[in-house]
């Protein structure tokens, strides 16, 4: 079993091949849209394509590997897998190519591998059962620039939370590259606002929250946003974000959290399931 | 109106350009980001740019034999540049710049005193913008910058689309849709005021 292979497969399919639910969500953008708006929707497709069909990088800016990991608590092979996923970091840096993206933040230095110190970021769940399931999420600087967090009094309850969402979003305009996804992380803490926040882009677009208050937000807030006109790019339009997803923890009484994720229309994602006996699949 | 300019692009040619045309840019495009504008500003350009087109990008290149070869070459954010911007299009006089995000007030100054067009690139489209770059005529400053920040000199065709952003007359599509969106959030405000 080469992990690290199969895991840099992993990273170079999310770098050049754009997930159908993002394709089909750009699609449906694309219709509603006219004049520079439906320009920059054009351009998004056909490059989408040209990448796909180039194998390579949909954007020059392949982003920072960050991995979501549900380890089964039985999973056999969990040295290889820590070992392996600042490996598969370096082997899709060559074979793809990506980007160096890692700098150190005091002397500039960049090891023009894509790792570093904590980088590739690893985000543990410990589930049941005795597989692993690795999630691989490339983000863009642009994007993740716009990312906010914000301590809001909870007195102000969940129209303040959408306020701050609508108007911190409206506010980045077309710097994050809309049309985006939001994540959206209530409560927690600080780190854990933000950690759910980006945890929610992992779910699939046109996939709402199970819980109905919580999938009445999202919808809420994607229609807030949209209505303000901001679109593609920041240049005019309808759709200024495809989708906003939500996610919540219990809070501490006096502490309201919202940690704001933005993604940019490349939603670049990929998923290796390992089961215990090695076999493993990219999808 | 859509067409398509060749450098070396004139300042006559940049100066009937308004806010909303769509464009495309054939012939020689360099790269330059935060630290090429700055290098650039203190120690002179390591190339004649006057006419050509500016691009704030840090592609992906690969070495082929002796050649370079771009992958991806989207636009970065020009935000960042415009604490050099005035004074590169002062000193170097490049007609198109191509970037996403719009620019400020000074860039947007500087446009109309030099007679130069800030044109946005659909961001993220790094593969598209790869497609029209036909080969790297040159490379500088790459062992002291880096891929990312080095300056790449490439020969393109039909680079584009490009949307005039803000053109030499001191209109900016950015500042007019903010207007707009200005005017929608008091809307949004009201609405969330107003529900559960």
């Amino acid at each position: 079993m080469n992990l690290a292979q199969e895991l840099g497969k992993a990273i170079g399919k999310a770098a050049t091949i754009l997930p159908p639910d993002a394709v089909r969500a750009l699609e449906a953008a694309r219709e509603r849209e006219v004049g520079p708006a439906r320009v920059q929707l054009e351009a998004i497709l056909e490059n989408v394509k040209i990448a796909r069909e180039g194998k390579v990088p949909i954007c020059q800016d392949t982003g920072t590997i960050t991995f979501f990991v549900k380890l089964g608590t039985k999973f056999p092979h969990l040295p290889d897998l820590v070992r392996a996923l600042p490996e598969a970091a370096r082997v899709a840096t060559k074979d793809v190519p990506l980007r160096p993206n890692t700098v150190h933040p005091f002397t500039g230095k960049n090891p023009g591998d894509n790792t570093g110190r904590y980088v590739p970021a690893v985000t543990w769940e410990m589930v049941d059962g005795d597989g692993a399931e690795v999630h691989v999420l490339p983000k863009g600087g642009g994007s993740e620039n716009c990312c906010a967090l914000r301590m809001l009094p909870p007195g102000g309850g969940l129209k303040g939370v959408k306020e701050a969402v609508v108007e911190h979003v409206v506010a980045c305009g077309g710097l994050p590259c809309p049309p985006t996804i939001i994540g959206v992380g209530v409560g927690g803490g600080a780190d854990l606002a933000l950690k759910l926040g980006k945890m929610a882009l992992l779910r699939p677009l046109g996939q709402r929250h199970p819980e109905p208050e919580v999938a009445a937000l999202e919808a809420e807030l994607e229609e807030l946003i949209n209505a303000s006109g901001v679109g593609p790019m920041g240049l005019g339009g309808k759709t200024t974000v495809l989708a906003v997803h939500a996610e919540y923890a219990h809070r501490h009484p006096a502490s309201l959290p919202v940690g704001i994720v933005v993604q940019c229309w490349a939603h670049r994602r990929a998923t290796v399931r390992i089961r215990a006996d090695g076999r493993m699949e990219v999808v | 109106m859509e067409r398509v300019l060749t450098t070396p692009i004139s300042e006559t040619d940049a100066r009937a350009l308004k806010a909303g045309d769509v464009i495309h840019v054939s012939g020689t495009m360099f790269t330059a980001r935060d630290e090429a504008h700055r290098m650039m500003l203190e120690h002179g350009s390591p190339l004649p740019v006057e006419g050509l087109a500016l691009f704030h990008c840090g592609p992906v290149a690969q070495k082929k034999g002796s050649d370079w070869e771009i992958l991806a070459a989207g636009p970065t954010t020009s935000a960042r540049m415009e604490l050099f911007e005035a004074d590169f299009l002062r000193r170097f006089k490049t007609r198109v710049i191509v970037g996403k995000g719009g620019m400020g007030d000074k860039t947007l100054a500087a446009l109309g005193e030099v007679g130069a067009v800030y044109t946005h690139f659909t961001g993220g489209a790094g593969a598209l913008a790869a497609k029209a770059v036909k080969r790297v005529t040159a490379v500088h400053w790459l062992e002291e910058l880096g891929m990312p920040e080095a300056i790449w000199v490439m020969e393109v065709e039909k680079f584009g689309p490009l949307v005039v952003a803000m053109d030499s007359h001191g209109r900016s599509l950015y500042k007019d849709l903010s207007v707009t969106v200005d005017k929608n959030m008091e809307a949004i405000r009201a609405r969330i005021k107003g529900g559960k």
